[in-house]
Order: C-alpha cells, then sequence, then structure tokens
C-alpha cells in the first residue's frame, strides 16, 4: 500500500438534494479531493444494491450515495428506502469480504456544499487508510 | 457566487434581451435621405442617433416593479397566456430581496432563490422586460391604458453587450455603490451585481465623465454614447403596481443611535450586504472604521418604526426576524461572538418564527428587552449603547464593535410622485391606499390598477408573492377574452430509432471558469478519440446564443442523434441545452451533460492536472450513456376546466369569486351546512373594528349567485385519484354520493382553536372562556357588562408540545378588550401576554390606541406562571408573575378569556392522504417553499390558501385566496399538462406479480391487472425509480436511468 495510493469512489447523487448540494460546493469553491465520479440519479431510493455491488466488485475503492435529508425527499421517502436498503448493502458485502467501510450512505441538502465537500474528504480518507479495495487489482490487470 | 451570473450571463446571451416581437415596427424617421457610409462601429453609433425611435409596446398587463412580486405577478399571468410588460425603474431586475444574504426562517439563500425566478421572466416568450424605465403618465381606462413609459439609455447597446467587464476595469470614475448600501464603490459604467438581468452594463450618465476609455476597450464596440433616450406606450388591459419599499435612513436619529456620525453605526441592510458573499467583504462582515472583524455586535429593533415621533407608528413587520436571522448566521459562524439584540416585543409571528427565535437563543445570541435611549463613540471607534431593561428595570450599558440598526420598512419616496403619474390615491404615510385594507387589499383607487407587495405596507416575501399572485388572479379579468399566446411548435423529431448513436460533444471553457483549470483543449481531443463520438467542439461558452445556433446547424450536418455537453450543472442548464435539441428536431432526453465546472474545475482548482484528468472521465461516462440513451415521450393530456375548492370559509369563497371571474368553473365543498367558516362565529375583525358579517354575507350571497360556482355544503370529499389537470373525486353530499371531475384543487380548510380542556381553569366555570366563545357572545349581543376581565394570551402555545405563535390572537384579543371597554367603560381589563404581537401597518396604532384607554398589560414568561383559580362560591381569581415588575397578581375576574393556540382544521389528517401533501406543526399545510412558493404544494395540481397554511388576518387571507386561484387557474387557462417523460416501465414478460412495485410507489402509479401483472399510470409516475430498485425481477426500470445505463456508467468510471 503505497502513500500515493488514489482511490476512487463512484458516488449516485439524487437529483433534487445531494447534486444541487455538490453544484453548490462548486459554486462556495469547496476544495475537496478529485476522487470521486458522481454519476446522477433522480433518487437515491433508485439506487439498486446490485449497482452498489457491481460497482465494488469491478474495482472501486469506495461507493457513496447521498440523499435528501430525512422528510425532504422530493419524492416523499425515496432517501428512506435508502436507507433500508444500505442495512442490506453492507451484509451482501460482509458475505462478499469486502470492508463495509467502504460504502457509505449520507443525507446532503441543497444547500450544504460545505457538506458535501466534507463528507467526500472524509471518505477519501478513510478509503486511503483502508487501502486499496481488494477487486481493484483484478481492475488493473484487466 | 460567480456561477450565479454565469448562468444569468449564459442564459441572457441564450436570449439578448426580450425579442421584439411585441413592438409594432417602430416608426423610423431617418433624418438624412441614407445613413452616412462610415465604418461598422461608426456606422452603428451614426444610426443610432438619427433613429427616432417611437415605440409602442403592445401587452396585455402592464406591471410595475419588478422585484419579487412584480416578478410572479408576471409569470402567473405570462403562463396564462397573456403579454406582460414589465417596467423596473433600476437597470436590473429582482428588487431588494436579491440584496439579502439568506431569508428567515430557512435561511435559504435569497439570490438563488430569487435569481432562477429572474432568469425564468427574462426568458418567458410572454414577457417583456423594459429596465431602466419608469412609467410618466397612465391615460385610459380599465380594459384599455396607454401607459407613457420613458427609457433612459443605458448607453450601453443590449444587444451586443456581453457582460464581460472589460469596460469597468478601464473607467477611472469611482462612484458610491447604492447596491451594496454606500458600503463599495462601483464605476461609472456598472451592472448592479454580479448576477443582474439583463446582465447588461449601464452607463450612469450623472457621473460619466465621457473619457470614452470603455468605448475602446470594449471588443463588442457595445458602447453607444448617441444612443438616445426614449419614450415608448404601453398598451394594457390592466396594470399591477408592485414598486416595492424603501428603508429608513435613520439620518434623522442621529443625535440618538449616531448612523451618519460614527462609522460604526449601519444599518441592517448594510450588515446584509455584509453578510452576502457577493457585498463588499464576500461574506464576512467587517467594521466600517478599521476592517477590522468585530467581536462583539448589537442589534437596535424598531428604528423608524413603532414611533410617531421619530419615523412611523407602524410595526415594519418583518425587522424581528430579519435581525434574528442576521444574528444567528454571524453567530453559527463564529460562536465566540458577543451578540446582543435590543428589542421592545420580538414579533416572531409567522409559520416557524418562533422555533426561529429559540433557536437563535440557544445558539447564544442574547435578547435585551430594551428601548436604548443613545448611543456613544468611543476612542477606538467602539459604540456604546445605553438602555434600560424592562424587565430587571436595570438602567446599562453595552460597548460593542459594531452597532446594527433595524431600520423601518417604509413607502418609496417616489411613490407619491407615482401616485399622481397612475391616478392613484395615497395615505399620509405614502403607502398606495386599496380600495378596502381589510376585505380588498389588491384593488387600488383606480379601476383596472392593482396592488402588490410593500406598496401598501410592509411585508414578508411569501405575502408578498402571494400577494403577486393575487394581483395576477385580478388583472387578468379584464383582459380574459383576450386572445392567448401559445408556444410555437417545435419542428418534427428525427427518428433514431435503430440507428448508430452519433455523439456530438460540446466541451465549454466558460470563460475563464472551466478553462482556467482543466485542459480544454485536452478533454476535447480525449472525447474525439470515445467510440460513437462523431463530432467535437471547445466552445468560450457554449450556452451562448451563437452556440445555441452552431449546435443546431450540427445536429443537421453531422447528423448528430446525441448530444453532450461538457458545462456546468444540468440542474441549471440542461433545460436551455435540451430546448435547442428540441429546435433542431431531436428528441430532448437524447442529451445528456458533464459537469466539468461545478463538479471539477471549480472544487479542484488546485490540481489542474488532476482536475483535467477527472474531466476527462467525466465526459467518457457521459458519452458512455449518451450512446445508451432513448427518446423519450412527454404525453399531453387534455385538462378538465373546471377547479375544486375544499373549505368555503373567506378563502375558499374569495378563491372561488376570483377563479369565477377569470371565467373558470369551480365546485366549493364545505363541511358545514352553511358557507362562511370561522367567519360566521367571529364577531368583528381586528384591526378595522368592521363586524364580520358584513364581510362574509355579501360574499355568500355572490358566492350562492354565481352560476360559475357550484356550491356544496354539508359536503365531504371522502376519495380522490387522478393528477393535475383530471383528478376525479367523491363527495358524500347530503344528498348522497357525487363524483366531480377537476383539474385543480385549492385547500383551504381554515383552523380551528385547540382544546383547552384541562387547562387555565377551562371547564370548571362558564366565566372562562375562549375567544372565539366571546366572539359568540358578542355576536349574540348577550354580553354583560362585565366589571373585571382578564384575557390570557398565548393560552396552550410556545410550549414544548406546541412551540409556535398563533399569529392572530394578539390582535383578536386587543379587539376584544376594546369591545369589553365600549360595552363598559369603567371595566378593569387585565391582558397578560407574552409579546405583543401586532405587525403591519394599522395594527399597531389600533394597539396604541387601545392601551391608551385604559387596558392594562402583564407579562408573563410561561404557563406555569399563571394560575386560573375557580373558588367554591364561583368565584375566579387570575394569579400571575409580572415577568417586568417580578411581583405576583391576584386578579378577580368575572371573565377570563383565553387566547387559544390554533391548529389545523379536522379534515387536515383526511386530505394529506388523499391528495398526497404535507402538515406540519400544528396540522397546517405545508407549503412547497416557505418563501416564494407559499401557495404551492410540492405536488403538482394542489394549492393552499388562508388559514389551512397558518392563521392569518383578512387581508393577508384575501390576498392569498385570490393568490391560490391564480395558481389554480394556470393549467385550465393553458388547457394541456405535460406528463413526465422521466418514468417507470414494466415489461410484462418478466413480471412476476409480487406487487412489491406496488407497495413502494409513492404515488400509487403502479397496479397489479388482472393477469397479476404491474402496470405503470404514466401520469401518475413522477420517475423516482422506487419501482426499479425494490423490483426482484428486474422488469420494472426507469426510462433514462435504467440498470444497463447506469452499470455502463459506473464501469466506465472504474478504469
Amino acid at each position: 500500500m503505497s502513500d500515493d495510493f488514489e482511490p476512487l469512489i463512484v458516488t449516485f447523487c439524487c437529483n433534487w438534494c445531494s447534486y444541487a448540494g455538490a453544484d453548490l460546493a462548486g459554486t462556495s469553491r469547496v476544495q475537496y479531493p478529485p476522487n470521486i465520479r458522481i454519476i446522477r440519479v433522480m433518487c437515491s431510493g433508485m439506487v439498486h444494491p446490485n449497482l452498489v455491488i457491481d460497482a465494488l466488485m469491478k474495482g472501486a475503492d469506495g461507493v457513496l450515495i447521498c440523499g435528501c435529508h430525512p422528510g425532504d425527499c422530493h419524492y416523499l421517502e425515496g432517501n428512506l428506502t435508502a436507507e433500508k436498503r444500505a442495512e442490506a448493502i453492507r451484509l451482501m458485502l460482509e458475505d462478499l469480504g469486502i470492508e463495509t467501510e467502504r460504502f457509505r450512505l449520507e443525507w446532503v441538502s441543497a444547500s450544504e456544499g460545505q457538506r458535501f465537500g466534507k463528507v467526500v474528504k472524509d471518505m477519501v480518507e478513510q478509503i486511503k487508510t483502508l487501502g486499496p479495495s481488494p477487486y481493484r487489482t483484478q481492475r488493473m490487470t484487466q | 457566487m460567480q456561477d450565479q451570473s454565469d448562468i444569468i450571463r449564459q442564459y441572457y446571451e441564450e436570449v439578448p434581451i426580450q425579442d421584439d416581437y411585441l413592438i409594432k415596427v417602430p416608426e423610423l424617421v431617418m433624418m438624412d435621405d441614407e445613413a452616412p457610409d462610415l465604418g461598422s462601429a461608426a456606422k452603428i453609433v451614426a444610426e443610432m442617433a438619427v433613429r427616432k425611435w417611437k415605440a409602442t409596446v403592445e401587452g396585455d398587463v402592464l406591471i410595475v416593479g419588478a422585484g419579487i412580486t412584480g416578478m410572479q405577478a408576471a409569470l402567473d399571468i405570462a403562463e396564462k397566456g397573456y403579454r406582460v410588460v414589465l417596467v423596473e425603474k433600476s437597470s436590473t431586475i429582482g428588487g431588494n430581496m436579491v440584496k439579502l444574504d439568506k431569508t428567515f426562517p430557512t435561511n435559504d439563500c435569497s439570490i438563488c432563490t430569487a435569481a432562477p425566478k429572474m432568469v425564468e421572466v427574462s426568458r418567458h416568450p410572454n414577457i417583456k422586460l423594459l429596465t431602466y424605465s419608469e412609467v410618466t403618465r397612465l391615460d385610459g381606462e380599465k380594459g384599455d391604458f396607454t401607459a407613457h413609459v420613458y427609457r433612459k439609455s443605458k448607453y450601453v447597446d443590449p444587444t451586443k453587450c456581453t457582460g464581460c467587464d472589460d469596460c469597468t476595469a478601464v473607467c477611472p470614475v469611482e462612484v458610491v455603490n447604492p447596491f451594496d448600501e454606500k458600503l463599495s464603490r462601483r464605476k461609472a459604467i456598472y451592472i448592479e451585481f454580479p448576477q443582474a438581468v439583463p446582465i447588461i452594463y449601464t452607463i450612469d450618465y450623472e457621473h460619466c465623465v465621457g473619457c470614452g476609455a470603455c468605448e475602446r476597450a470594449c471588443e463588442p464596440q457595445a458602447i453607444s454614447f448617441l444612443e438616445k433616450s426614449e419614450d415608448i406606450e404601453v398598451k394594457a388591459g390592466s396594470v399591477i403596481v408592485a414598486s416595492g419599499f424603501e428603508l429608513f435612513e435613520p439620518l434623522e436619529m442621529r443625535k440618538e443611535y449616531g448612523y451618519g456620525k460614527y462609522p460604526n453605526v449601519i444599518t441592517a441592510m448594510q450588515f446584509e450586504r455584509l453578510l452576502s458573499s457577493f457585498g463588499p467583504t464576500e461574506g464576512k462582515p467587517r467594521r466600517p472604521s478599521d476592517g477590522k472583524k468585530p467581536k462583539s455586535i448589537a442589534w437596535i429593533q424598531c428604528v423608524g418604526s413603532r414611533s410617531k415621533q421619530l419615523g412611523f407608528p407602524y410595526c415594519s413587520r418583518v425587522c424581528c426576524m430579519y435581525a434574528t436571522k442576521e444574528a444567528s448566521i454571524i453567530k453559527e459562524a463564529e460562536p465566540d461572538l458577543d451578540i446582543t439584540i435590543f428589542y421592545m416585543d420580538i414579533r416572531a409571528y409567522g409559520k416557524d418564527f418562533q422555533q426561529y427565535y429559540e433557536k437563535a437563543m440557544g445558539l447564544g445570541v442574547n435578547y435585551v428587552r430594551a428601548r436604548p435611549s443613545s448611543v456613544y463613540q468611543n476612542e477606538d471607534k467602539s459604540i456604546t449603547v445605553k438602555y434600560m431593561d424592562t424587565h430587571s428595570r436595570k438602567v446599562g450599558e453595552k460597548t460593542v464593535d459594531l452597532l446594527v440598526l433595524s431600520t423601518a420598512i417604509i413607502p418609496s419616496k417616489e411613490n407619491k410622485r407615482l401616485a399622481q403619474k397612475l391616478g392613484l390615491e395615497a395615505d399620509d404615510c405614502g403607502f398606495f391606499r386599496s380600495e378596502s385594507v381589510l376585505s380588498n387589499p389588491i384593488q387600488s383607487s383606480r379601476s383596472g390598477v392593482y396592488l402588490a407587495g410593500c406598496n401598501q405596507g410592509p411585508k414578508d416575501i411569501p405575502d408578498c408573492v402571494s400577494m403577486g399572485c393575487g394581483a395576477a388572479a385580478k388583472a387578468v379579468v379584464p383582459i380574459k377574452d383576450r386572445k392567448k399566446v401559445r408556444p410555437a411548435e417545435p419542428p418534427a423529431e428525427k427518428d433514431v430509432a435503430g440507428k448508430e448513436p452519433r455523439i456530438g460533444v460540446f466541451v465549454c471553457h466558460c470563460g475563464k471558469n472551466i478553462a482556467s483549470y482543466v485542459d480544454v483543449d485536452a478533454v476535447t481531443k480525449y472525447a474525439q478519440a470515445l467510440p460513437n463520438v462523431v463530432y467535437t467542439a471547445h466552445e468560450m461558452f457554449v450556452c451562448s446564443e451563437d452556440i445555441q445556433k452552431r449546435i443546431k446547424e450540427k445536429i443537421r450536418d453531422e447528423d448528430l442523434n446525441r448530444v453532450v455537453v461538457a458545462a456546468c450543472s444540468p440542474r441549471t442548464h440542461g433545460p436551455l441545452f435540451q430546448d435547442t435539441l428540441v429546435q433542431g428536431g431531436l428528441n430532448k432526453y437524447l442529451f445528456e451533460m458533464a459537469n466539468i465546472r461545478n463538479h471539477c474545475s471549480w472544487v479542484h482548482s488546485h490540481e489542474p492536472a488532476k482536475a483535467t484528468e477527472k474531466a476527462k472521465d467525466l465526459v467518457r461516462m457521459a458519452v458512455v450513456k449518451a450512446g445508451m440513451l432513448e427518446p423519450l415521450a412527454e404525453r399531453t393530456v387534455g385538462v378538465i376546466p373546471r377547479a375544486l375548492i375544499i373549505g368555503g370559509g373567506i378563502s375558499g369563497m374569495e378563491a372561488a369569486i376570483a377563479l369565477s371571474e377569470m371565467g373558470i368553473d369551480s365546485h366549493l365543498v364545505e363541511r358545514e351546512k352553511e358557507l362562511g367558516g370561522n367567519l360566521r362565529r367571529l364577531h368583528s375583525l381586528f384591526p378595522a373594528d368592521v363586524s364580520a358579517t358584513d364581510v362574509i354575507a355579501p360574499l355568500i350571497e355572490r358566492v350562492r349567485g354565481d352560476p360559475r360556482i357550484a356550491v356544496l355544503t354539508g359536503s365531504e370529499l371522502v376519495h380522490v385519484e387522478g393528477f393535475i389537470g383530471n383528478f376525479k373525486g367523491k363527495l358524500k353530499t347530503p344528498d348522497g354520493e357525487k363524483e366531480v371531475e377537476f383539474a385543480t384543487a385549492i385547500i383551504a380548510t381554515g383552523f380551528r382553536e385547540i382544546d383547552l380542556a384541562g387547562r387555565y381553569g377551562y371547564g370548571q366555570s362558564p366565566k372562562i372562556v375562549t375567544q372565539m366563545e366571546l366572539e359568540k357572545m358578542l355576536m349574540d349581543g348577550t354580553t354583560p357588562r362585565f366589571k373585571s376581565v382578564v384575557m390570557i394570551n398565548c393560552a396552550g402555545a410556545m410550549d414544548e408540545q406546541r412551540p409556535y405563535c398563533c399569529r392572530i390572537g394578539c390582535g383578536v384579543a386587543i379587539k376584544n378588550a376594546k369591545i369589553l371597554l365600549q360595552i363598559n367603560p369603567k371595566a378593569e381589563i387585565s391582558l397578560l401576554y407574552r409579546d405583543i404581537r401586532v405587525f403591519g401597518k394599522e395594527e399597531e396604532e389600533y394597539y396604541a390606541d387601545v392601551i391608551e384607554k385604559g387596558v392594562k398589560i402583564i407579562r408573563y414568561l410561561k404557563e406555569a406562571e399563571t394560575e386560573v383559580v375557580v373558588g367554591g362560591d364561583g368565584t375566579v381569581r387570575v394569579k400571575v408573575k409580572d415577568s417586568i415588575y417580578s411581583d405576583t397578581h391576584e386578579l378577580p375576574a368575572d371573565l377570563v378569556v383565553l387566547t387559544a393556540e390554533t391548529e389545523g382544521n379536522v379534515a387536515t389528517d383526511k386530505i394529506k392522504q388523499m391528495f398526497k401533501v404535507p402538515a406540519g406543526l400544528g396540522n397546517f399545510f405545508s407549503e412547497a417553499h416557505a418563501k416564494i412558493r407559499p401557495l404551492d404544494f410540492s405536488a403538482d395540481g394542489v394549492y393552499i390558501c388562508g388559514s389551512a397554511h397558518y392563521p392569518k388576518n383578512l387581508a393577508d387571507t384575501i390576498a392569498q385566496a385570490q393568490g391560490a386561484a391564480s395558481r389554480a387557474a394556470i393549467p385550465i387557462m393553458q388547457g394541456i399538462v405535460k406528463s413526465e417523460g422521466i418514468i417507470s416501465v414494466i415489461d410484462p414478460e418478466r413480471c412476476s406479480g409480487c406487487g412489491l412495485c406496488v407497495e413502494v410507489c409513492p404515488y400509487t402509479a403502479i397496479e397489479l391487472d388482472e393477469r397479476k401483472v404491474a402496470v405503470v399510470n404514466e401520469t401518475l409516475c413522477k420517475g423516482c425509480g422506487a419501482c426499479a430498485a425494490a423490483c426482484p425481477s428486474g422488469s420494472a426500470r426507469q426510462k433514462g436511468y435504467r440498470d444497463n445505463q447506469i452499470l455502463a456508467m459506473i464501469r466506465s468510471a472504474i478504469v
């Protein structure tokens, strides 16, 4: 595990809160590490566990899902569904021998640009201490 | 904040100024036979000089003032299909709201909520903007007005100015900047603020020295010193005046508070500018004397308000909350700051205001109840405030680094002159006079001219927005039969079925915003090599007008069938590019954006090499997804031309009348046997001493006699299905079940008093009643001559269970105290209160008058400090701990009146479920946005007004009801609604019929059919994708976000 390990974190942001929060982080010029790749989804509740597992199995070092705070969901309760699902995802990760810390579900509202930056920074740091994903070698050799 | 300006600049470039289609061919008078044949720049200048424009703008409604009120009114009318001419005297639209940093009580960024409205106004094809213009005369009458508008020259050609800011860099003249409340300086050529709309620079003719530096610096040659100001004739059927307010400039209080004398005494609006990220200190407040960070700040409330001697007699309605907001924002950012607010009463009367105030106290904002007598400056330029704390009765001094004065909202100084020009009446203060402050707040003193916003009294933003909508409803009436302007049909869509993707990638520099940190050229070259990409380009501003044209050309010439734009956010710019695709003949869902600005260049500006690599990744991911995109259809459905109104109180009736006046039918459903709601049970109304019956009776008659209003009393809505445009409802009526169909619904179910049983001795003695019960007594004329009356305000309110203020209780109590005094002038009336929250015009004056008449007021702090004792002999006494004199009173009472807390009405829970709309604390319905969408729900086609939203006085209720009618009329007047394109689809072959999707769907858009196969109702589906994520067989999919599309993006991200 070298010091220059740069993790790759696939990030799902819901269109209504978190994607807007990430936009605001930009507007406010919040600086965070460039290790995330954001995929815009309509709701955090539409991220199928398979998508998370697939990303990690294909060699992503982490997956971050960002949704609206409870009560703010544009689709009423999609984020709560995501929360329930997160538990299942963690169980699946355990079975697969992937550290559950590689997956995170966070609430970021449209006005939380600073928070978005902090969430990303925290997660990047955490993954850096965890080291590359066990599936990363596979990705490198592909 | 830079990006907001860019957004607007870019939007602006897309649509320079409103097309001149509204302008009849101008009378072009050439003074010479031909224009002189000069070089291009000189030629334009010369042409400008010889042209004598005399333009006539043909509109349906003229709106004076483009602050938040005027903008909302304009949008509401334009959306209905009528043409609006919006005249604004400053060079940008937006008004006072855009100067604010954040808005209470949600701390939303003010410009971020206002800017989208500004852009929407500037882009709306039915709105013609005339900025830097003033109305000089209004001739004609309702239905046929001619306004004379004087448009001052900006000396900058609006069709050429790109908003690049090169001119200000070279301009040698510096002037005090009024936009920053004189805290900064600007050049003689300027824009008001970076996000201004339209983003056209203006030469301040008064200060310009004519050196020509800007002209030489201006690459697009937009400066034209010879451009003339012009007179424009505007034709309109009705007029809305939304001319706004000014803030009291406390120069007259120099002696007391040192404003204008001591540098570190500033106004609250100046403090807003200091807090604003695009203000003079970029959001980090500094004290003016030395630019140092203040360690202590104090606010003095009611500067210019609530004082006949110094300023104005009324309460300005918003200062308590804006001071609380400013104090808590700065305290939250810098917890060590010493913050004090000197107040008289904290008027936290609105929805969530009380909680906001308590939160501020929790943060450590120190509230001192005092009206300071004077201040002085110390050697280190700090300010010492001298005051007497009216709680401890102690005289104190407080020294702070910065003193902020919460100044009053006052009528614009020009109001009186404007009143003359428009033929309106103004009151003594200079506010416009409504036909009736109480019952017809929107109608001005001239027929066909309507008022909205703060020009007839101070108001909070949502009240302004509601009133703007209300004025829109009224202004449409005289022109409702005119031809509507419909959007043009787009060209036919290219058939892309079965064709190989041919992707065009457009990479944006966004000026320097992207290009300074990301190697745009390298990204473009990279994109060129990606599969399916057949065309690439990088442009300075992809969103500019000429590039939109180019995208359309390339779709045609390169036969593109997918477009990727690598630029900013799809949330702000997606719709613009999608419009371009549609104009170019491509389905708008064949478009994908890579956000290389907000998510890349701006957040990785310290690491340009990594930012460039990330930008390549983002473009690759977008290209991969674009290759898999498919055209989606938005279904257009017809609309049932009718509205449903639930609740036949004042709000429901006013809404029904407003709809009827616009030519729209409605069902008015009332649970009780009679129309009238709570007003039917009230004796009189605060603050005008008008009999409630006098207000309600003519309305009931009007509603009953209106053929467009189907009144259903004794009836209840029991079931609703459908969606905006096509709702179906079941009613339980006295004549059995009845089905109704409607396009939109207005919820006007009102409020009720909470049950106080067991508290304050309520129920133990007939001498203890609520205000509602007293009203009934007064109405019946059975009120005895009470000798001693104790009123207890906030009964059951502002405690842990119900932490909110009921907004109306103080006014009701004061009015009833006055009436009881009229019945028995010798009566001893004590009013126990926590804060007297009579806000806005007229109310403060009314209150002062009642106090003078001899009502004794006693301030207490919480329920536990009052006790209502019912003696064995039936006597009643009230014990109360006086928080000001710290002694305990024992008051004998032959009547105790409890001003009970309020809550949403009985029907709330049922309606919540039926329409899937939320309600918050106290079971009052929750609007879509506390500030700028006060009448809408997040759910389409359902609107709220009146006390169902929150208790409010009559004028605010009526303005809201008329506003809700305007909102509810929009889909009906448009005649169609469009369904979402991004919706779910279920593959019947793979569906196992487990029903999981039916369970998770929040919109009941999925049903199992007779074959046990799940079917999606396309108009109900909102495209959240919950079903797709829940489906175990993989048969449910979300269009535009199919699993394979997202998987492809994931895999493309991981390289």
